[in-house]
Formats: C-alpha cells, structure tokens, sequence
C-alpha cells in the first residue's frame, strides 16, 4: 500500500518573498470536483457527465479509460482550459470555478503529450515563462532554471541554451515537467505525458516522476491509456467508462485484486498478478547478504572465503564497492589464479527502487537463479533470489485477498477511500493570491 | 547619345527619383504591415471573417493599379495621396493573406499549452502565436514589397513620386532620342531597388526569426 500522503503545512507558495528558490516548496493542494459536467455544443450527450470526485493533497490520481471517454475534458476542466457546463471544482476547498482562469492556471502545472515547449524559445525560456509572469526576480528565475534542469536530469550547462529541435523526445518532455513545476504550483496536471516516446525512455520518465514526487508531494493528476502506467505511478487509480463515470476508483492493489467489474477487468487485463508485482519494490522485500570479496583482496584470502563460504560462492566487488563477478568454488584454480580470467560477470544488477517484477525478469534470466541489489551510485547492497521472490509474491496476495475482503465487509463503495480519511491541508496553498 | 552617357548626365535625377521610390514604397509597407497583420490577428480565429479579408484583399488586386489609381484621383486629387492609398491597399493582401494562414497554422497543441500555463491572451499572441507565425508573415511582406516596387511606378500617372516619371516620360515622348534611355533608366532602378530591398529582407528574416524555428 503507497502510504498515505501527509502534506506539509506552512508551504509557501502564494507568500513569493517568503521562499527562497530550492527551499521551502508548495506541497499538494486538494482537488474536489463536484457534479461535473460538460456538454460540448452541437454533441448529442455530454463528454463529462456528473463527475464527483475528490483528490488528496499530495496524491497521485491516473485517470485511465477508453479512448473518447472523456479523460482529457475532465482534466482540463480542473484548470478550465475547458469550463465546466455545470458544477464545482475547489483546490484546497476553495472554489475556483469562477475565478480568473488565467490566475488559476499560473497555480497549476501543466504538462501534455507532445511536451508543448515553444520552439522559439530556449530551454530556459521556456521553463523561466512562468516564473516570470507570476513577477520572480530575473535573478531568482534564473537560478530556478538551473534548479529544475538539475531536478529532471539534466545538465544546465548543457540544456539552458538548446533550442526544443536540439533534444530527444524524452528531453523535451523532462523540459516540459520541469517548466509545469517551474513557479513550484501545488497541483500538477499531464495529459498522457509520456504517450509519444518509446517503451524505454518512457520507463525511465515514469521512474523519474515517482523520484520527483517522492521529493515533492505534489498532487498530481495524470491521464493515460496504458494501464500499467497507471499501476506504476498512481496512489490511487480512476478507471474511467464513457463520459467519465467512475466505474472504480481505488489503490492499484484494490483495482487488480479486486475489480469492481467486468469492465474494469477488462481494463485490467490479463496477468493481474505479474501486474501486482510492479507495485512492490525490492527494497520492500528481505534482501538477503551474500558473501563478498573485492578485486583487492589478497588472492589468498578470496581463496580462503571461497573454501569456506557455505554456498561455494562469492560476489566480486570492483574498487567502488559494484558487483563483478559471480565467483563459484573451482573457478580460481581453473583460470589459474587470474581474477580477470576467473568467474561468470555479473549482467544484471537491480536497484533498491526496482520494481518485484524487474528483479523476477533478472532472477529468471541469471543461471544462478538470484541477482544483486545495488545502491545509489552501485554499490552492492545484498542479493535477492528465487525463494525470497515467491515468499513475498504469496505474502502479498494474501495481505490483497484479507484487505478486499475488509473492504466488501465494510460496505464501501470503491469511489470512497473509507481507510484514509482524507486530509487537508489547513495552512496549505489558496487559489488566488 | 548612348544610355552610359545618358546616366552619367542624369544621374542626379535618377537618384533623386530613385530614392522617392524606395521612400514611398518603404513607408507605404509600413503601413501595409501593421494594418495587415492587425486586420490578421483580428479575422484568424472566426472562419468567416478571416475569408472575407482575404477574399476581400484579392479582389483589391484584381482591379488594374491604373483603374485605381485614376478611381482614387478625383476622390483625393492628385500626388501622393491616390499613390499611398493605392500601395497600401495592394499591399495587403500577401501580408494579410500570410498572417491568417500562419497564424491559423500555429501547431494547436502550442496555443494549448500556452493557455494552460497561464498566458493571458494578449501574451499568447504576443509570446507564442505571431513569433510562430512570423516566417510566412515575412514572406508576404516581401511578395507585397515587389509587387509595390512595380505598382508604385504607375503612380507617376498621378504626379506621384519615383521612377514611374522617368517610365512616363519616355513612353510619352516615344521616338525622341532619349525615350528608350528613360524607360530603361527608370525600369532598370526598379529592378534594382527590388533586389536591395529583398537582399535587406534575407538581413531581416535572419536577424528576427528565431533560431529555433528557423529552416
Ligand atoms: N472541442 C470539442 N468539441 C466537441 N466535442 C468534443 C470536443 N473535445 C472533445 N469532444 C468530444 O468529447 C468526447 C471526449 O473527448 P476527450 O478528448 O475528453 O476524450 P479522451 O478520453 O481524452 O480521449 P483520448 O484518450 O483519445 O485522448 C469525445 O467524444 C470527443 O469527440
Ligand atoms: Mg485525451
């Protein structure tokens, strides 16, 4: 389970003077829609029909559904790029549905498929844009600048200038976070960011966005087709049906142990169980010690550990501490003592962020059925193998299975998150300055 | 005497004439740009409105620039006045025409996102849309400068200033010995003026697009 969000108070956000740029910065707002509609003119039933719908500060919320259901109409009408055709929308309880739009946008982030940069403008320009228009001073913008690049990795030296035509997809759409977080708004809004890049990038932006609000709690509400994206990067999902009725709206756990419907199976999709797996990290299941030597070593002693080690193994660790080599009993003495002749190299490494089903695909792919956590800079931090993997995989199943059976004894309907009570965030952020 | 000699005795004039030319048609594009990109930006969003300025500014041009201009005489009189008003008008339609069209053609995700980050609507016109829309609109104000370099000659019919006198002089005086050395005098300094206003233009064009954008 993603722990509940606590926001932050005293953020400052609205007060500018107050917050030194990189110091203080403004959490999640709450989000409460209320009896949503729209209706587009000239369309026979509404896009968005009657949504209700409420967003924990510091949460993050992924709409999924069908294409045409409404996803994006319901989204932008948050930060009324759309205006509602009736109902209420409120940030932080305030109601925001009639104030200037153009103020409320400036105190939301705003990111969307094709990263939407200003091709006339500079990397920095484009990030510097809101700052400005919300009246930083050139000096604090300027130094932002360079905070944001550095928050999405990447280089300010080498970015600032460049020009959108001068970076990769995945650049561009890291310049496109990094200029919706740029005025350090309290609500973040992305419309399938990371639909137009590759399967890859795409997973290291995904990575990247859950690093980033695991440092800046924002609230975050997300769009996608792909529902596990969804599973990867939502707190809690909104499976959306036509015209953005709520078909269910829950954790992903919730969501893959227990959907409320054959519709949101179907969204679910096959493999439930290998999907649960990307929602456990490794460093939430026992990581196991293993015997290590490094290249420095006396070659007596690695021989000595070697006899002695109870699973006639040992990890090799270069200079900095990183797994090398996979070294059994035997391997030694058949490469006559050569360390860098010796032993099976080490492929694979996960990290302790990595997801339960990356390590499984690296388990089953090393012949010696385990593979090698590592830190920050990749370090080893220990190994987990085949037997942990099953252990917690089952754990887990049973914990979902007790939870959902809670959770239909308790009576809940799926929209209402009966086990958090839902906290706002007194000293937070308003809408307006 | 031959057209060297002819130059060599009247290049004061020439000059002079030369200089008008450029001077009307240098201030009439002015003119011509401001009102043109101003009635763009008002007409690009409605479909309608954006095609009756353009369609309007076409039928301007259809008219023969010497039926204008003799139509303009007894409304303004004769000289600069009738030759303003006509430049002007010919003018237009490349630049109103391009500022539609490159406006219009500004990639929607862009003005999207404008808006969505919090550009009032002035700043997204501003910042974002006629940055963006700039290279085509350079264009028209180019294809409007050549066309006016030749219309603006026909303004001599209405005592305006230029090279056009130099044309009109020798077409009516057709036979005397300096004739042909007028027209040419007068045709070939259009020519010219036509190549250093565009070779300015390539100055421009690279001093205000903006690198990002730029072919
Ligand atoms: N400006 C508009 N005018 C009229 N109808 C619209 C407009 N925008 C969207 N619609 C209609 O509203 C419905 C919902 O559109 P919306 O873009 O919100 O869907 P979506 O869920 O975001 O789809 P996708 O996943 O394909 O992006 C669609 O049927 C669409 O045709
Ligand atoms: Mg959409």
């Amino acid at each position: 389970m993603p722990e509940t969000p606590v926001a932050t108070s005293g953020a400052a956000a609205g007060s500018g003077a107050a917050s030194a740029s990189g110091a203080a910065s403004a959490s999640g707002a709450a989000i409460r829609l209320e009896n949503l509609t729209k209706q587009y003119a000239g369309n026979p039933y509404p896009s968005v029909d009657n949504v209700t719908m409420e967003i924990r500060a510091g949460e993050t919320v992924v709409f999924v559904g069908p294409s045409g259901g409404g996803k994006t109409t319901l989204l932008k009408m948050i930060n009324r790029l759309i205006e509602p055709t009736s109902g209420r929308i409120r940030i932080d309880g305030e109601d925001v549905t009639d104030m200037d739009p153009v103020k409320l946008r400036r105190k939301i982030g705003y990111a969307i498929q094709s990263s939407g940069l200003f091709p006339h403008m500079t990397v920095a320009q484009n990030i510097a844009l809101v700052p400005k228009m919300v009246g930083w001073s050139k000096s604090r913008v300027q130094d932002r600048v360079e905070e944001m690049l550095d928050l999405v990795g990447l280089d300010p030296g080498q970015f600032r200038g460049r020009y959108p035509r001068q970076l990769s997809g995945g650049q561009q759409q890291r310049v496109g976070v990094a200029r919706a977080l740029a005025a350090d708004p309290p609500v973040l809004l992305m419309d399938e960011p990371f639909g137009a890049v590759d399967p890859i990038t795409r997973d290291h932006l995904q990575d990247e966005l859950i690093r980033l609000q695991h440092e800046l709690h924002k609230t975050i509400v997300f769009v996608t087709h792909d529902f596990d994206e969804a599973i990867k990067l939502g707190d809690r999902i909104a499976v959306l049906r036509d015209r953005s009725h709520i078909a269910q709206f829950d954790t992903p756990e919730a969501i893959l142990t227990n959907p409320a419907d054959d519709f949101v199976s179907g969204f679910v999709g096959a493999g439930a169980a290998l999907k649960r797996l990307n929602l456990t990290r490794v460093r939430d299941v026992e990581i196991a010690d293993f015997p290590t030597v490094t290249v420095d070593d006396p070659l007596q002693d690695i021989f000595d550990k070697l006899r002695d080690s109870q699973g006639n193994e040992l990890l090799l660790l270069d200079r900095h501490r990183r797994p090398y080599k996979w070294l059994r009993r035997g391997d030694l003495s058949r490469a006559k003592g050569s360390l860098a002749r010796a032993g099976t190299l080490v492929h694979d490494t996960v990290t302790r962020d990595a997801t339960l089903r990356d390590a499984l695909e690296a388990v089953l792919i090393d012949n010696g059925g385990r593979v090698a956590v590592t830190g920050r800079r990749g370090e080893y931090t220990g190994v987990v193998d085949m037997a942990t993997l099953m252990n917690s995989v089952q754990e887990m199943l049973e914990a979902d299975r007790l939870e959902a059976a809670e959770h239909r004894s308790a009576g809940g309907l799926p929209e209402e998150g009966l086990e958090h009570p839902f906290v706002r965030d007194a000293g937070g952020p308003e809408g307006p300055a | 005497m031959n057209f060297w000699e002819y130059l060599g005795n009247r290049y004061q004039q020439l000059l002079a004439d030369a200089f008008q030319h450029a001077s009307a048609v240098f201030q009439c594009m002015v003119v011509a740009t401001v009102l043109g990109v101003l009635i763009g930006v008002l007409t690009y969003r409605s479909e309608w409105a954006g095609n009756l300025a353009t369609t309007a500014a076409s039928g301007i041009l259809t008219v023969p620039s010497l039926a204008l201009i003799g139509l303009l005489i007894p409304l303004v009189g004769l000289g600069v006045a009738p030759t303003v008003i006509a430049l002007v008008l010919y003018g237009l339609l490349p630049i109103v025409r391009n500022a539609i069209v490159g406006l219009r053609g500004v990639d929607p995700t862009l003005v999207d996102a404008a808006r969505g980050i919090g550009m009032s609507r002035a700043a997204q016109l501003v910042r974002v849309e006629l940055p963006l829309a700039w290279p085509p609109i350079l264009t028209g104000i180019r294809v409007a400068t050549q066309m006016l370099m030749g219309i603006a000659a026909i303004a001599a019919y209405a005592s305006g200033p230029g090279l056009g006198n130099e044309i009109f002089r020798g077409i009516s005086s057709l036979g005397s010995k300096n004739a042909l050395n007028q027209v040419l005098a007068g045709t070939l300094g259009i020519v010219l003026l036509a190549l250093l206003f565009d070779a300015v233009y390539v100055l421009v064009g690279r001093l205000t697009i903006p690198r990002g954008i730029r072919a």
